[in-house]
């Protein structure tokens, strides 16, 4: 029998075969004649693209939109898709849609497919239902989405008018089917190239020790750029996906395990209250497309400077465990990056999982990231901080970063300066330190002195910001990573 | 009134777009249809040697390979002067330049060929930046002045009677970034005609270019717009290249052919907004008014000269913005470098023209010692004090614009909440900034200000409405069918908009410069009223009252005493007493002429005006900002479509906002674009708008002479977003009082480097 992909497009069964695994959603759907899915960037920052998923196995997680223009058409398999063109019912629209149709949503209509598919996803989030208008949750539903047109006053009251009413749609119909057991494991082959996805980590690593060349893919939202814009086809793409073992979030008092498949969203609806910290940082982290697919383990392998999930777990001494045919073992992740784009596992080695346990309440934290764009963008600095002070002297300090160093970073030096002291009376110290050990380079995003003056001025905000409260959450409507000062003083109302 | 005119309605598309069944021109998908991938020119400038195709053309698919002794006609093209070789001849003259085209009928398939067409060139050193060029000499136009009065007598003695002030500006370029990058399928027809497919803003110079590429007649090729994800000028010029590639694969294989531009090849190889260099002198009498301005600015107008000499006419007659200069000398020059070629852009140099003086202002408005307000409130036009130009600026509505906004949005009190605020916060300081504009209308070239239409009314009462302009999202279609069902006294729902076609109204202008309502809506205009008054006397017969006592409304002919016929009875009527039912129409906009040489005339029909009100929040620790209100008061005369223009006033604001703020456009040292996407290109996001977003439009604002008593809204908006300079300056200013430079675009870096200046910290040069 020839290896076939299956899965259901707009509540119609689909099967794919003989195409080479790395053909993305979006070509396949335009190629096939659907062409009301736009093509926009093909890297997943305009959002055009957009469709939405929902995984029969976890209706529990609701439809989640993503970027088609990253995902590989094996990924699909087994899922629900809903693109544009099988929303309407006849001459009547989907509630997203007349929405768009009446705050004057659309004007070249070219992004407007994606803005509806991203709009269906929030018709389902009832944690959206009782959104204020300034509610950060509202842009961030949209900060995927491009458009160029209408300035995105007139999107976003559409999207306040329809976010989490729940309409009786195909895809309340796919969410309200019981769940389907788990998808099993995948092995498809065509046009010369193969996909697999064990369901066992124990096969995974299996398949990695006799294939040490095979490339492991999770959400393939940076694997996907190598595909769309350096035109790559792998032979071989291992996929860690549906490994059980590997999603999700796991609490034992105040120890977290983090399955290294965890997408970002899942992480992030998680940690609103398991880990304030880290959900902060995943304010400003890609956009709600990317964050549906990318998972810990990619933010975390792919080893990139400006990772941002690394200086949060810096900061919270996370450890990760690795596994292979050899055994598991786990390091502090401050062993895990080696350098530029390199970490510490081995060829026949999978990320399994990252292990970490909750700061003490009282510590002062923070977590932060500037980047040129507040929303999807990378950050020129990130970093985080945990400070914990017992009877006025520092007795544990973590500070980390990300952007100042050729791999993410604790200033040792500067956590060095503050134990014993006070973070207020020894900031200038621990200025001192980081100012000697930051050595940030030059590029597109910007300078080293923007840089250093960043990681500085970061700690002297985070000084600021917990001098009251041991951790500030954004405020809606906040105009800073930095959050002291934003509040209104009461000498100005 | 009970027609549609000055109603809001939604747009004219709008469930079209919502359900993605709108066309837009790389949706169609011929069977047969090739595609066809460019080879791009691996340096920015050199001598071509040679271009060896054997390799690729011998790849699985791959139909041809096309190079620039493929082309039949004529291979220089170009929207004013013809420099701009389809496919190159001889020369390179930017990073990715069309060298050949391979066509096959796999995307994929093409794209590995043309990697495998090796191009070889005999690279020089090339030509990158204004000042690289001046240096060089290297200009595609000699300079446009514009003068008046004495401007250095007129300096000298307000430096000892007023205050003079210098200035440098370097104005940021910008990627237009449509969602929907360029795009062209090209139809064979029978015997040799062809038929293109474009998302253009100017099919008539996509016909005429494709007809002289291909060495044919004009009338053997017809160009057809479904409708644009996007133009904001950069489907004005550009678009006619991707064309004629589509149409020369066509012509070569007999098979339908398609060129579509990848996301990283629109933005590395299509041209944006061009940088300008401004330097200038301005005095300033103690009173704050703006007396004397001597402005030198240089434009980038990359390895083309495009629309580069119109874009520099219209920053030179921007440089004035809604102030009356009395002693002036404005001079302008398009540089030319190994870069794309910078095209038209919303604005077309008026946003440019109006930083720089902008800046003078400001900078001005310091010296002084008084807020900017002052300066401009002493310095507005007044009614006939003349252009630069001589244009006599008629009852100018600035002035009193400028007070009613200050009104409405509260800026007295607002101003003392902020200096409260700011003297308690620490870390984030707040800002208020205005900015005035006054736009003219017109093309500056005069003979552009033309346009057709071709109105069909069939015996069943429905109506086709055919013009010449183009949809690009701006809601010109909307506004049309408006004009067309109102003359007529239709339903919108009788009036079909049909995809605009060179066969349907000939030699068209493009869809540019706000334009597109006055004209193709006096045409539209025109040829409804020739319907409607063959129909009069059909139906004064039909219900036996005199004609002159007719109105058309709500789909019927209505008469005294309350006779009336519906308007398909009507339509049938006349069909069966054989009077016509299909008109053309057509409007030239009256009064117009500028002598460039001269630098004196009436480029413009009217002048549009606004006024927006911005309060900025800066954090001083991160160089982050973000704008916590943004108050807008717009002139659009009597809107044709109130929610259409509040969309372009919104949409273009918040453009504007992006081009001061966070886009950047970096070139490298080897003369290629390396921003080629959205991951490195950053546009607003959602969450880049104003928290409080207020907009009105300025009633009691007839405009005699235009369609609907209307104003155009495209381009004027845009430039309201430079009010968040002043207001950023403010901002940072409040964080200490040393001097200090804010670099454009302003983004955090530049902010946080301003921001340190003034807390008199030492920043890198």
């Amino acid at each position: 029998m020839r290896p076939a992909l299956r899965f259901h497009l707009d509540g119609a069964p689909v099967e794919v075969t003989d195409l080479h695994p790395t053909t993305t959603l979006l070509r396949w759907l335009r190629a096939t004649g659907r062409t009301g899915t736009k093509e926009g960037c093909g890297e997943g920052d305009c959002g055009a693209c957009t469709v939405v998923v929902v995984d029969p196995a976890h209706p529990e997680r609701g439809p989640r939109a993503v970027n088609s223009c990253l995902v590989l058409l094996p990924q699909v398999a087994d899922l629900q898709l809903f693109t544009v063109e099988g929303l309407a019912q006849g001459a009547t629209l989907h509630p997203a849609q007349q929405a768009m149709v009446d705050a004057l949503g659309s004007q070249c209509g070219y992004c407007t497919p994606g803005f509806v598919m991203s709009l269906v996803e929030a018709c389902h989030r009832p944690d959206l239902r009782q959104a204020a208008p300034d509610d950060w949750r509202l842009d961030d539903q949209l900060c995927g989405n491009l458009c160029r047109c209408t300035g995105y006053r007139p999107i976003r009251d559409a999207l306040a008018r329809v976010a989490g009413t729940s309409p009786d749609d195909a895809v309340a119909t796919s969410l309200s089917a019981p769940p389907a057991s788990p998808r099993g494991s995948l092995d498809y082959q065509g046009d010369g190239g193969r996909f697999v996805a064990p369901d066992r980590l124990e096969d995974a690593i299996a398949l990695l020790a006799e294939h040490p060349d095979a490339r492991v893919v999770s959400g393939a939202t940076d694997l996907g750029l190598d595909v769309t814009r350096r035109h790559r086809r792998f032979p071989l793409l291992l996929s860690v996906a549906r490994i059980d073992e590997l999603d999700g979030l796991d609490e034992a008092g105040d120890a977290l395990r983090i399955g290294a498949a965890t997408s970002l969203s899942t992480l992030e609806a998680a940690t609103a209250t398991a880990l304030p910290l880290l959900h902060r940082m995943l304010r400003y982290f890609g956009s709600r497309q990317i964050k549906h697919r990318g998972t810990v383990g990619g933010n975390l392998c792919n080893a990139s400077p400006i990772g941002d999930l690394a200086p949060v777990l810096l900061a919270l001494d996370a450890r990760v465990e690795l596994a292979s045919v050899r055994g598991r073992r786990r390091l502090p992740l401050s062993e895990f990056f080696l350098g530029y784009r390199q970490t510490a596992v081995a060829p026949d080695e999978l990320l399994v999982a990252v292990h970490l346990r909750r700061p003490p309440p009282d510590a002062r934290r923070g977590a932060y990231k500037v980047s040129r764009r507040r929303e999807l963008d990378i950050s020129a600095v990130s970093a985080a901080f945990v400070v914990h002070e017992i009877d006025g002297a520092v007795a544990h300090a973590r500070l980390a970063f990300g952007g100042v160093a050729a791999t993410p970073v604790r200033a040792i030096d500067a956590e060095q300066a503050l134990l014993g002291g006070s973070l207020d009376a020894d900031l200038d110290a621990a200025l001192a330190a980081l100012s000697a050990q930051v050595r940030p380079i030059d590029d597109d995003r910007g300078s080293a002195w923007f840089r250093r003056t960043l990681a500085a001025n970061l700690l002297r905000g985070f000084v600021a910001e917990t001098a009251s409260v041991p951790f500030a959450p954004l405020a809606p409507g906040h105009s800073a990573t930095v959050a002291a000062g934003s509040q209104p003083s009461g000498a100005s109302r | 009134m009970t027609g549609p005119l000055g109603r809001p309605a939604p747009h004219e598309s709008a469930v079209g777009h919502v359900t993605g069944r709108a066309v837009y021109t790389d949706d169609l998908q011929p069977p047969g249809c090739l595609h066809g991938v460019v080879v791009p020119a691996p340096v920015a400038c050199g001598r071509l040697l040679a271009v060896h195709t054997a390799a690729a053309a011998a790849m699985d698919g791959v139909v041809c390979v096309l190079t620039a002794a493929d082309v039949p006609g004529d291979p220089l093209i170009g929207p004013i002067v013809h420099d701009e070789p389809v496919l190159a001849t001889d020369r390179i003259r930017f990073k990715g330049q069309a060298v050949a085209v391979v066509f096959a009928p796999d995307r994929e398939q093409a794209r590995r060929a043309a990697e495998a067409v090796r191009v070889e060139v005999a690279a020089e050193p090339a030509v990158l930046g204004i000042d690289a060029a001046v240096a060089a000499g290297a200009f595609h136009t000699a300079p446009h002045i514009i003068a008046r009065g004495e401007v250095q007598a007129a300096l000298d003695r307000l430096a000892t009677d007023g205050v003079v002030v210098e200035g440098e500006v370097r104005v940021p370029g910008q990627d237009h970034f449509y969602l929907e990058t360029h795009a062209a399928l090209a139809l064979p027809q029978e015997d040799g005609d062809l038929c293109v497919v474009s998302s253009t803003q100017h099919p008539t110079e996509c016909q005429r270019m494709v007809a002289r590429v291909l060495g044919i007649g004009e009338h053997r090729v017809r160009c057809e717009v479904p409708r644009m994800g996007g133009g904001f000028g950069g489907k004005e010029s550009q678009a006619t290249a991707p064309a004629c590639l589509a149409a020369l694969g066509a012509r070569a294989t007999g098979r339908p052919a398609k060129v579509w531009l990848e996301r990283h090849e629109d933005m590395g190889t299509t041209g944006g907004r061009h940088p300008f260099l401004g330097r200038y002198r301005a005095g300033f009498r103690r009173d704050g008014t703006l007396e004397a301005l001597d402005v030198q600015l240089f434009s980038d107008g990359g390895w083309t000269s495009d629309l580069s000499g119109p874009v520099m006419d219209r920053a030179l007659f921007h440089l004035d913005n809604a102030y009356f200069v009395e002693h002036l000398r404005f001079e302008g020059r398009v540089c030319r470098t190994d870069q794309p070629s910078s095209t038209a852009f919303r604005g077309f140099g008026g946003p440019q023209g109006m930083v720089v003086v902008e800046d003078a202002l400001r900078r001005g408005a310091r010296a002084l010692g008084v807020p900017p307000e002052q300066v401009r409130r002493q310095s507005y036009y007044r009614d006939g004090q003349p252009a630069p130009y001589g244009q006599v600026v008629p009852a100018p509505r600035i002035a009193a614009m400028h007070e009613r906004l200050a009104d409405d949005a509260g800026l007295a009190a607002r101003r003392e909440v902020i200096a409260a605020h700011n003297a308690a916060s620490p870390f984030h300081k707040r800002g208020l900034g205005l900015m005035p504009i006054k736009f003219g209308i017109s093309f500056t070239n005069s003979l552009l200000n033309q346009a057709g239409a071709l109105v069909l009314v069939y015996a069943d009462g429905t109506v086709q409405l055919n013009h010449g302009g183009t949809e690009m999202g701006q809601g010109l279609h909307t506004k049309m069918v408006a004009v067309c069902a109102d003359t007529l006294g239709v339903h919108t729902d009788a009036v079909r908009q049909m995809r605009t076609s060179t066969d349907k109204v000939p030699n068209t202008s493009p869809t540019a410069a706000s334009s597109g309502s006055d004209l193709n809506g006096a045409a539209v205009l025109a040829a409804c009223t020739t319907i409607r008054e063959r129909m009069r006397p059909v139906a004064a017969g039909l219900l036996g009252v005199p004609p002159e006592t007719l109105w058309f409304a709500d789909g019927a002919v209505h008469g005294p005493g309350g006779a009336s016929l519906s308007f398909a009875d009507l339509a049938k009527q006349c069909w069966l007493q054989r009077v016509s039912l299909a008109s053309t129409g057509f409007y030239a906009t009256p009064g117009i002429a500028y002598d460039a040489a001269a630098g004196r005339g009436t480029p413009f029909f009217y002048f549009a005006y606004g006024i927006a009100a911005v309060e900025v929040e800066l954090c001083g620790l991160t160089g982050e900002q973000r704008l916590r209100r943004v108050d807008i008061l717009h002139d659009v005369g009597d809107s044709l479509v109130p929610t259409i223009d509040r969309g372009q006033i919104e949409g273009g604001f918040v453009q504007g906002l992006g081009w001061l703020t966070d886009e950047q456009v970096v070139i490298g040292p080897d003369g290629g674009v390396r921003t080629l996407g959205p991951s490195t290109y950053k546009v607003p996001a959602v969450g880049d708008v104003p928290l409080d977003f207020r907009v009105q439009l300025l009633d009691r604002a007839t405009e005699p002479g235009v369609v609907g008593g209307s104003k155009a809204v495209g381009e004027p908006p845009f430039m309201l977003a430079i009010a968040v300079l002043e207001a950023l300056e403010a901002a940072v200013a409040a964080f200490g009082d040393a001097p200090f430079e804010l670099r454009l675009p302003a983004h955090p870096e530049h902010l946080l480097r301003a921001v340190e200046q003034a807390r008199g910290h030492e920043v890198p040069a």
